[in-house]
């Protein structure tokens, strides 16, 4: 069928911010989405909060909007452009969500608005559990026992024929938000209440439990004409019972007969034409009980999802873009394979590899939040990888996550545990329970056992005993001296480091000995069909196990851009942005690129770096020393390395500058030594000093001793850290020489190696982030971003305002000075990131960073310039007098605010600190700066206010600071009520304010008040361990039930003038490339 | 390279696999020792290689495997397509691992050396892939020695001393000599396979036997069809004896002009009752031959379970399992004939039927085991065509 022609423009709905469950997946499948639209010559309108998106760089959509995704703001959009027709698959269950409430409230209707891709009807009856169940019961495949709750009376009822364990699931959330599952009636009634506050519609589903039954998931792809391909099945190492998202999978099922197998691709076919999925990808759930091969559906997803972005990655085959197509009317035989080039999309990828994928995690930033894994999705990010075979694939899995492991390594704090300590230790849901099943059988449980304790299929701890089996080889005999030994034992995964471990020899050592040998990779490709076509497409991954390359290195002059590997927080959307536009900048002239041949390495499934489309070449690898030295290796076999970029993808490449300078690799744009120099802290204050700079006065410890001495010279408080981070990892401030000891005793190893850097920590000042290219010579600020928060917050943790809302020109005007003159004594080619602190008129240096920032893609949104693409052609050699540099566009203000995981983790305190704990981030944009920053809290899920009761309690010094605000809401008619220092101080400046206990001071109190919704919006700053830790219930339970919270009382101030803005007018959306366009 | 396979006999190793050409791959043996002579292909499907190595359609082929992990589930006595394994043996990119299946009954290396088949792993199977994608299916030697001695001069001189699937009648080899009735159906996870429970008024189908898979069989009885099963050299006068409402042609081996010189004179009589016919595969090619068509060998053949169809009628796709190294010259149909699909890989014809009676026949496999079952509508089709 040809595509449509009654619809001429479409508008495109984006998931958001990044956060647990929702990932830079939905950028890499909404910008195929659009650049596929747009291929067929639709109008695409797209409509995404979340500045750090590829697919919302303004060249991409007709028109972009970067706007909250509400109900409400979309609908405005639909007013405004009036599209024909909605896709709303390509942004998670945000935009499925949004979709469906546009749909149910006739605006749609109303404004003749066709649902393509997934309807209406199909979008409920997929998300509806009990509507979901009933269909799976009409085509005859078997579903958990299960009934609907929409009250606690209710659930109990349903419990009585599900039976203990429950897992309780709630209707409308996204990776399983609010549910768990409840092994008793206590546990359950605390999960169905939390589920059913989760729950947009008040609905959770209670579900008999199939824990540790086999998992998977099946990819779906469906045309109008009813043609059904299954894209890839994957298989969950992990049994039923932890979130698929949090599960280590592989890619395809491993464990199945073919007629097993076909009963599961007839079930899925069924499930997508029952729920009526009519055009687009889908992904079903089963699981498996291993002892008889029943099957039950779990549940389906009526859209693009995470696991379609890893099936599209582990494939070769663009279920996204493919599914955009059908959406518009194509069927599969009209699209082309564009990996063969002459095989039609309609067929099934075959794969001749094995794909790993494994979760990241990040509970060491939230101390205190529960470890075990269960429904409720937790994991930040995911590796993956691809080997001949499991072995290979998991263990380049293992040292892609970058968590330190070289691979199967020895899990923490087990190393003297008894057998019994280390079963026990299995039979937990936590994240390295494959360390532990493996450390199992290094300790001599036998394989059964380990399966009994952790329902892993025996065929995968078969695996595990075998590479288990081979370490110990290493260990007792040393490394292989042939050839072929040497290569079988690669072939098995094991990586030089590994290696290195097991026979206590340096790395560099293992690597020569292989290297003398012969023994080196070479590379596949994937190709979607098990090499029966050839492969057009150089989309690639390294193996041992095999002796024919197929890499085929052109004769073309190449730049190599590294990646930056799993999401995490602190590094995430924001880098692979900029290794997307490093490839785009530097690729085909046709493209608008340098004309060099790009080669990406990366081994993120989720990102667009990673579509083979981004880059001419592209190699799904670990981004370890000696994977990337290996592929370098084999490019250099043909053409001219011009170098490698490992400035862009945040702190992963950059680890690797020395390594790969130490090879005689050329790096390009800004030195190693320079990167160095500004991460030294010794070099880098020699530096500042020479240039005039100031700094806040600080120091650096190698020991305890040390660090007592440098924070009693400097004065408390100070601002502790280690060296060499991305995202703040264990930064802390520190009021007392007790407080100093507990952090060096439990949060970092400080050593020789390793030393903690302190700084007076300057309070109440106001931090600046200033983005800036340099050429070598010239230099050009960027952006000057002012942060709401005060410095002590975690910089990607801040709200910042571009440009400053409240700084005076000449501080600005200062600040470019200092910026101006870093950077050129640097010698950045590139781009530089720099962070001040202005504290009573003076600026202070607080870090440089030679490199890619975090806020790069918000300045260039911001400013209407490709400022990483522009970087990136200077790296390669252009100087900054060609490019367009001034800002586009005036009259408008934009705003970043932070977007934070708490509630995915009871326990832990939801405060901000200098602990960098965000997810994601959105940009609200508009033409002053109480709206912007309305609009960036609308789009971060925060939703102010218009009238209530507002609870206030803040510490002393914050007390004027908050008067102004807490005026603001009197004369809009809020009702103030405070704590009673707070109440008091309030009340003598003339505002009236009932007070209310502290939760100290004995019930009723604040916690009861926010508990029983009496509460609308909650101030609430604190300082000090104790204090911190007695306010820490209101924040819980604020975070808890959805009531604003603003912890910092700038952010308060800010709010306030938000509501104010949203009192006065109505909010009004416009695309950003009208704001670039306005003079 | 120090370890080119091609150099010198690799250390350890007690398989390889020749070439004609004199290539080698050596690796593990696995199976029974021994050596065996034949076509070398690939088959790409991820699932389903027991199946693949007792479909009598291989008889005469090594197959190597295109996804490295074989054996992962064992072998269990359900997951046959006839009375043996007929692949003379597999090649392999890992080693076969102990199963993991509640289905297993052994581990599939104890499979094959029950059988006598010849398993070689650790060999490059993308490389051999791609060698058979650029130059063709290549006569090649399986051989297994577990202490690592062979007689390379002699392998290659016995690859390269083989005439080659051409020509040759395999089918006669792998049909049964009896004639017997089928009445089982197709498998039920839980239930296993189960006798048909059919009116003694349903239709009568006679199967010709060329080296029929069971899945086939089974299919025709789950379609409501009473079944016959006769040799491939049956005549049409034994055929019609045994009062068929319908001819079925199976799929087989080898050359279809080979065996076509026996069946396709029977075929030309069953065809002039009028009365239905429908063939897979080698059944699809020698009917071809019967109405006047040609059939040609192709380069690398079609040999998975993800193979895209399209039904011409309606446009409809359907993902299939292929087996074929020869295929019906579209452009020499007869008048009385039409392409009823073709594949969307390489646009090879891949169905056809008469205008002027009921008999059609596909070159894919309707029947999947192993592969999706998109295509279970054919069989619905011809047995209600019998009613």
């Amino acid at each position: 069928m040809p595509k449509r022609t009654d619809i001429s423009s479409i508008l495109v709905i984006g998931a958001g911010p990044i956060i647990i469950g929702q990932a830079c997946e939905f950028d890499y499948s909404g910008t195929q989405a659009v650049k596929a639209l747009k291929g067929e010559g639709y109008r695409v309108i797209l409509v995404n909060s979340n500045p750090a998106t590829i697919m919302t760089d303004p060249e991409l959509a007709d028109a972009t909007y970067i706007e909250p995704i509400t109900p409400d703001v979309v609908a405005r959009i639909i007013e405004k452009e009036r599209p024909d027709a909605v896709l709303p698959t390509m942004g998670g269950q945000t935009a499925l969500n949004t979709a469906l409430a546009l749909a149910k409230d006739g605006t749609l209707d109303r404004l003749g608005v066709k649902l393509i891709g997934a309807d209406a009807h199909a979008i409920e009856k997929a998300e509806d559990r009990l509507k979901f169940r009933d269909a799976m019961d009409k085509i005859g495949l078997e579903s958990p026992r299960s009934g609907v709750a929409h009250t606690l009376e209710e659930a109990l009822r349903e419990l009585e024929h599900v039976g203990l364990p429950a897992i309780i699931r709630p209707s409308f959330t996204m990776g399983g938000t609010g549910g768990g599952i409840a092994y008793n009636r206590d546990e359950f009634i605390r999960i169905v209440l939390g589920g059913l506050e989760a729950s947009p519609t008040t609905e959770v589903l209670i579900e008999e439990s199939v824990l540790g039954w086999k998992e998977y998931e099946m990819e779906v792809v469906r045309d109008t004409a009813d043609n059904a391909i299954i894209i890839c099945s994957i298989e969950n190492i992990d049994p039923m019972g932890t979130h698929t998202g949090d599960s280590i999978a592989v890619a395809p099922a491993l464990t199945l007969t073919d007629k097993e197998y076909q009963i599961m691709r007839n079930a899925s076919i069924a499930v997508l034409r029952e729920i009526g999925v009519e055009t687009g990808g889908s992904n079903v759930q089963f699981a498996v009980n291993p002892a008889d091969g029943r099957l039950v559906v779990i549940e389906m997803n009526p859209r693009v999802s995470r696991s379609s972005a890893l099936a599209s990655k582990a494939t070769g085959f663009p279920i996204a873009k493919v599914a955009a197509l059908l959406a518009v009317g194509y069927t599969l035989d009209e699209i082309r394979n564009d990996i063969t080039g002459v095989t039609p999309a309609s067929f099934e990828p075959t794969i001749d590899y094995v794909v790993t994928k494994i979760p990241r995690f990040a509970f060491e930033k939230f101390k205190g939040a529960d470890t075990t894994l269960g429904t409720s999705m937790k994991s930040v990010g995911e590796v993956m990888a691809i080997g001949r075979n499991i072995h290979e694939s998991l263990q380049k899995a293992l040292r892609g996550l970058e968590t330190g492991l070289t691979g199967l390594d020895e899990p923490e704090g087990l190393a003297n545990a008894s057998k019994g300590e280390i079963l026990a230790a299995l039979g937990k849901r936590v994240p390295d329970r494959l360390l532990i099943a493996a450390h199992a059988l290094r300790v001599g449980i036998v394989p059964s056992e380990v399966c009994r304790v952790s329902h892993y299929d025996p065929w995968f701890v078969e695996r595990l005993a075998e590479l288990i089996a081979a370490e110990q080889q290493v260990r007792d005999n040393g490394l292989p001296t042939d050839a072929q030994g040497f290569r079988a034992l690669k072939a098995m995964g094991f990586s030089d480091a590994r290696l290195a471990k097991l026979t206590d020899i340096p790395e560099a050592n293992v690597r020569a000995k292989r290297h003398k040998l012969g023994v080196r990779p070479v590379m596949k490709r994937i190709d979607t069909c098990g090499a029966e076509f050839e492969a057009l497409t150089p989309y690639m991954y390294s193996t041992y196990g095999g002796t024919e390359c197929e890499a085929e290195p052109s004769d073309r002059t190449k730049v190599v851009i590294l990646g930056g590997g799993p999401n995490r927080i602190g590094q995430g959307i924001e880098f692979d942005y900029c290794c997307c536009h490093a490839a785009f900048a530097l690729g085909p002239v046709e493209k608008g690129g340098a004309g060099f041949e790009t080669v990406m390495v990366n081994c993120n499934p989720e990102t667009v770096s990673t579509d083979y489309d981004t880059s001419d070449r592209l190699y799904f690898e670990p981004l370890t020393a000696e994977d990337v030295l290996e592929l370098l290796h084999i490019e250099q076999k043909n053409g001219n390395l011009l170098g490698v970029i490992v400035q862009f993808g945040g702190q992963t490449p950059l680890k690797l500058a020395r390594p790969l300078e130490a090879a005689g690799i050329p790096i390009l744009g800004t030195s190693p030594d320079a990167i160095d120099l500004a991460e030294d802290r010794e070099r880098f204050a020699a530096l500042v000093e020479r240039l005039g700079l100031k700094q806040p006065a600080g120091g650096i410890a190698r020991s305890r001793d040390e660090a007592v001495a440098v924070a009693e010279r400097i004065g408390y408080p100070v601002l502790m850290r280690p060296s060499y981070v991305l995202g703040g990892r264990a930064m802390e401030i520190v009021e007392t020489t007790a407080n100093l000891e507990t952090y060096i005793e439990t949060a970092v190893k400080v050593s020789g190696d390793s030393p903690v850097l302190i700084d007076r920590y300057l309070r109440d000042a106001i931090e600046v982030d200033v983005d800036a290219l340099c050429d070598g010579d010239t230099v050009h600020v960027a952006g000057v971003m002012q942060h709401i928060e005060e410095a002590g917050v975690h910089s990607g943790d801040s709200a910042c305002s571009l440009p400053p809302y409240s700084l005076p020109d000449t501080i600005v005007a200062e600040i470019k000075r200092q910026a101006d003159v870093l950077a050129r004594a640097l010698s950045v080619r590139g781009l530089m990131n720099v962070q001040f602190a202005v504290k009573d008129g003076e600026v202070y240096l607080i870090e440089v960073n030679p490199r890619a920032s975090r806020t790069v893609p918000f300045v260039a949104k911001a400013q209407g310039r490709p400022y990483a693409k522009i970087a990136s052609r200077i790296m390669a050699g252009e100087k900054l007098a060609s490019f367009e540099l001034e800002p586009r566009g005036k009259g408008h203000i934009s705003v970043k605010e932070a977007v934070f995981p708490f509630a995915r983790f009871p326990g832990s305190d939801p405060v901000l600190s200098p602990e960098m704990k965000s997810t994601g981030e959105v940009m609200g944009i508009d033409s002053d700066f109480a709206m912007a920053f309305a609009k960036s809290q609308l789009g971060a899920g925060t939703v102010l206010p218009m009238e209530g009761r507002v609870f206030i309690s803040v510490k002393d010094s914050d007390k004027p600071l908050i008067l102004d605000a807490a005026r603001g809401l009197e004369a809009m008619g809020f009702e103030l009520v405070a704590t009673r220092g707070t109440a008091k101080w309030l009340g003598e400046q003339g505002v009236a304010v009932e007070t209310i206990n502290k939760v100290l001071e004995g019930q009723p109190h604040i916690v009861d008040a926010v508990t029983d919704g009496r509460i609308a919006l909650v101030f609430n700053t604190t300082e000090g361990v104790q204090s911190l830790k007695d306010s820490e219930t209101i924040r819980t339970v604020a975070w808890a039930r959805k009531v604003p919270i603003f912890t910092t009382a700038a952010a308060s101030v800010a709010s306030v003038k938000a509501i104010a803005a949203l009192k006065a007018r109505a909010i009004e959306v416009k695309p950003l490339q009208a704001h670039h366009a306005c003079s | 390279m120090a370890d080119d396979p091609s150099a010198r006999q690799q250390s350890g190793a007690t398989g390889v696999v020749v070439l004609a050409d004199g290539t080698l791959f050596w690796g593990h043996g696995a199976g029974a020792e021994g050596d065996a002579v034949g076509e070398l292909c690939f088959n790409t499907a991820m699932t389903g290689y027991q199946e693949v190595m007792t479909d009598p359609s291989y008889a005469g082929q090594i197959i190597t495997f295109t996804f490295p992990h074989i054996g992962n589930v064992g072998a269990n006595a359900e997951d046959i397509e006839g009375v043996n394994p007929y692949a003379l043996g597999c090649v392999m990119a890992e080693p076969i691992t102990a199963p993991s299946s509640f289905r297993s009954d052994k581990p599939f290396d104890q499979w094959l050396a029950d059988w006598g088949r010849i398993g070689v792993t650790g060999v490059d199977t993308r490389a051999i892939t791609r060698r058979i994608r650029k130059l063709g299916a290549p006569n090649a030697v399986i051989a297994h020695n577990k202490d690592g001695l062979f007689d390379i001069d002699a392998l290659v001189a016995k690859a390269a001393g083989w005439s080659g699937l051409e020509g040759l009648d395999l089918a006669k080899e792998v049909s049964s000599t009896q004639t017997w009735v089928w009445d089982e159906c197709p498998w039920k996870l839980g239930e296993g396979y189960q006798p048909g429970d059919l009116p003694a008024d349903a239709p009568h189908v006679v199967a010709v036997d060329y080296g029929i898979k069971r899945a086939i069989l089974r299919q025709l009885v789950d379609a409501g069809a009473r079944v016959t099963v006769v040799p491939a050299i049956a005549s049409f006068d034994e055929i019609m004896a045994l009062n068929p409402d319908g001819l079925f042609l199976s799929n087989g081996p080898g050359d279809p002009a080979a065996t076509g010189v026996y069946a396709v004179p029977t075929i030309q009589k069953w065809l002039a009752t009028k009365k239905p016919l429908f063939g897979i595969c080698l059944g699809h090619q020698l009917l071809g031959i019967a109405i006047g068509a040609k059939t040609v060998k192709m380069h690398q053949g079609h040999r998975g379970a993800n193979h895209p169809v399209k039904q011409l009628s309606d446009g409809k796709v359907e993902i299939t399992s292929m087996n074929h190294g020869f295929t019906v010259d579209a452009d020499t149909l007869p008048a009385n004939a039409r392409a009823t699909h073709i594949s969307l890989f390489d646009q090879t014809l891949c169905g056809l039927e008469l205008t002027d009676q009921m008999a059609f026949s596909v070159q894919h496999h309707p029947e999947a085991s192993p592969g999706p079952q998109d295509s279970y509508y054919l069989f619905r089709r011809f047995v209600e065509g019998l009613r």
